[in-house]
């Protein structure tokens, strides 16, 4: 789960991490209050959940009080990645000596959270992490352990050659982990972090997501949530115990397991097919599940034709069949569907399915090939 | 021989009292698999299956002598239950729950590494060596013994593999886990896979994220001498976007599925790009 800088920042600030002097709104108007608070010069960031807003044009540098409200109002406008603009930060503009990168996410090789931290700041990490990795200070955080004093004041020492700023460096990572293991994330981010002119460090950027799996234990965070970065028919399939990501083609695919659900849409690709969607109906699927599924499926235009691909294990072919039917039937579908189910009470599913107007397949390879045909053939 | 698990593998089941650990206490236990014990804190003393239930797994180990441990319990004790079987005395234990928050399960690993304890998983199908045991959830009809290892991140995927090994059988079938972080990894069991003698050929199967089948890739080409082939899944899969699985994104262009597979070629991995291409392969490289 994402959360706006704002939100990142509001954490920041009560961990003792010094943050700029900002105000978020949602209007123009209170842009321009905003504005008289912080003082000007002035620096408007568009609040969205994608990344490459400042290339998008969504970070604005803003010298005049009577610029504020016609700038605000071009980036309360704008759509950056598809997402619409409704959130403004309006940040106090901080005479920048230098600027750094600071990070806290998990290395997963590793099997352990990993310190990232480099002098280039304020660009792509992962540019400098592929161009020049000598670039970057690391401090591998031993999970019993914690990050320990030595290692956040040693990057310091590396990047600022001064006892004091090393020490108020160390501090601040010190907190940055706090909040990282207490709010269980996948990752925390300052960046740019400033030195400023006044010999201070600040967070003049924020980003923090958090772990999913563990969103159970902090409903604090539900609060965060902005419902305007998800895409609504997926939000309706988790709702349902599905996983699903709408794509561009047209050959809808139903899938149990996320693992032969990708290898489904990529075999669509090799007959020359492009997939509509991803879509995992997950372990134990109800007949229910499958309606839902096929639902959600068929509301996307694009979709020609749907492939159902189950090898079952937990999951029983006999239900996906019945769910099948039930779906059919409940709305005349006119888009063909292929069907391949082995494993678990195929043999029912089949005897099922046989009176219907499903077409049957028994090889991954046929039905992809059978389903491309389809959905060539209803353009 | 085989890897990890066979018929001496004495396995508990935490969490048998459960829906799903109750129905794959009794499918282990019909496939052959030594199921000794269970374990639901409160409800010691019960019977499931015929398998005697204990309060702890302290107590199972004990008890039974058991030396393998597979956990069901839901995701949020899930990380309690892996370090209660970290310090019980088992060697192997085997993680199916799915959603085990990712701190959990790294402090878990952690524990686990400094007891000598190898874990399995989180959010995996478990593990089955054909003919002597099944330490997992995995259909028992997709799989038969013969010389094909098999070592993968996702589950039903891994059946449509093993599926498609024509006339060969299988070794042991490991699914490691489709989560950010996993306790044991491709490299870890292709190295076991290169000694053990029953093993004549390895197939991994990977997916979009991380850069594990990189450095799978790597050590291949290294230390391992047997045919080895590959699959990747996720061409098709826009980044940014969570593939179902924790661990299947694409980020910041890093962990693609066709890195990977470039990875694989230069490594000298046969990389099949549809399950179906697996047997003939399999009868050209296997005497």
């Amino acid at each position: 789960m994402k959360i706006h800088e704002y939100q990142a920042k509001q954490i920041f600030a009560r961990a003792g991490i010094p943050t700029p002097r900002e105000v978020m709104v949602k209007t123009p108007l209170e842009a321009k209050q905003a504005a008289v608070a912080v003082g000007v010069p002035a620096v408007l960031k568009a609040q969205v959940l994608v990344g490459g807003r400042g290339k998008a044009g969504g970070v604005k540098r803003v010298d005049r009080f009577e610029d504020v409200q016609p700038t605000a109002e071009t980036i309360l406008g704008m759509s950056i990645k598809g997402l619409k603009v409704t959130k403004l930060l309006v940040s106090e503009c901080v005479p920048i000596k230098s600027e750094f990168y600071l990070g806290i996410t998990i290395d997963r090789s590793a099997r352990q959270p990993v310190l990232l931290a480099s002098a280039a700041g304020g660009v792509e990490i992962e540019e400098v992490a592929k161009t020049s990795p000598e670039k970057i200070l690391k401090a591998e955080i031993d999970p019993l352990l914690g990050i320990l004093q030595f290692q956040t004041r040693n990057i310091g020492f590396s990047l600022f050659n001064d006892l004091k700023l090393a020490s108020t460096f160390s501090t601040l990572c010190q907190k940055l982990y706090q909040i990282f293991v207490q709010r269980d994330c996948s990752l925390v981010e300052i960046n740019p972090l400033v030195l400023t002119d006044a010999g201070a460090l600040l967070a003049l950027d924020a980003k923090i997501n958090f772990d999913d799996n563990a969103l159970f234990r902090h409903p604090e965070n539900e609060a965060l949530r902005d419902p305007e970065g998800e895409e609504p028919k997926e939000m309706e399939a988790k709702a349902a115990g599905l996983s699903y990501i709408k794509l561009s083609g047209n050959v809808g695919c139903i899938v149990n397991g996320a693992g032969l659900a990708m290898a489904t849409m990529d075999l669509i690709k090799r007959y020359g097919g492009e997939p509509a969607n991803f879509l995992d109906v997950g372990g134990s699927s109800s007949p229910e599940k499958m309606v839902t599924a096929m639902r959600i499926i068929l509301s996307d235009p694009n979709v020609k034709a749907i492939l159902v691909n189950i090898f079952g294990g937990i999951t029983r072919c006999d239900d996906i069949a019945q769910g099948l039917i039930a779906a059919t039937e409940k709305a005349k579908i006119k888009v063909p569907i292929v069907a391949r189910l082995v494993g678990t009470n195929a043999e029912k599913a089949c005897a099922l399915l046989a009176d219907s107007p499903v077409l049957s397949a028994t090889g991954m390879s046929e039905a992809v090939k059978l389903a491309v045909i389809k959905a060539k053939e209803a353009r | 021989m085989s890897i990890l698990i066979d018929q001496n593998t004495r396995l508990i089941v935490q969490g048998i009292t459960g829906r799903d650990g109750a129905f794959h206490a009794r499918l282990m236990k019909e496939y052959g698999t030594q199921v000794v014990g269970g374990v639901t804190p409160g409800k010691g003393g019960q019977e499931i299956e015929g398998i005697p239930v204990f309060n702890s797994v302290a107590e199972a180990v004990q008890t039974t002598d058991a030396n393998a441990s597979i956990i069901f319990v839901p995701a949020n004790f899930a990380g309690d239950a892996l370090l209660e079987a970290a310090f019980s005395g088992v060697e192997l234990i085997v993680c199916v729950t799915e959603g085990v928050p990712v701190l959990d399960a790294i402090k878990a690993i952690a524990v686990a590494r400094t007891r000598g304890v190898r874990i399995v998983g989180p959010n995996c199908p478990g593990a089955i060596s054909p003919g002597k045991a099944k330490v997992g959830i995995m259909p028992a009809t997709a799989f038969r013994p013969g010389p094909v290892g098999i070592v993968s991140r996702s589950g039903t995927l891994t059946y449509e593999i093993a599926a498609n090994t024509g006339k060969f059988g299988q070794s042991t079938v490991i699914g490691i886990g489709g989560d950010p972080v996993i306790g044991t990894n491709f490299i870890d069991c292709l190295k076991m896979f290169q000694d053990d003698p029953e093993t004549k050929a390895i197939v991994i199967v990977g997916e979009i994220g991380g850069s594990d089948e990189e450095k799978a890739a790597q050590f291949v080409q290294q230390y391992v001498r047997k045919p080895v082939f590959g699959f990747i899944a996720g061409q098709t899969a826009p980044p940014d976007k969570r593939m179902g699985h924790a661990g299947a994104i694409i980020s910041a262009g890093s962990g693609t599925a066709q890195e990977k597979i470039r990875a694989f070629q230069s490594a000298g991995i046969d990389v099949i790009y549809e399950p179906e291409e697996l047997a003939e392969k399999l009868k050209a490289r296997i005497m």
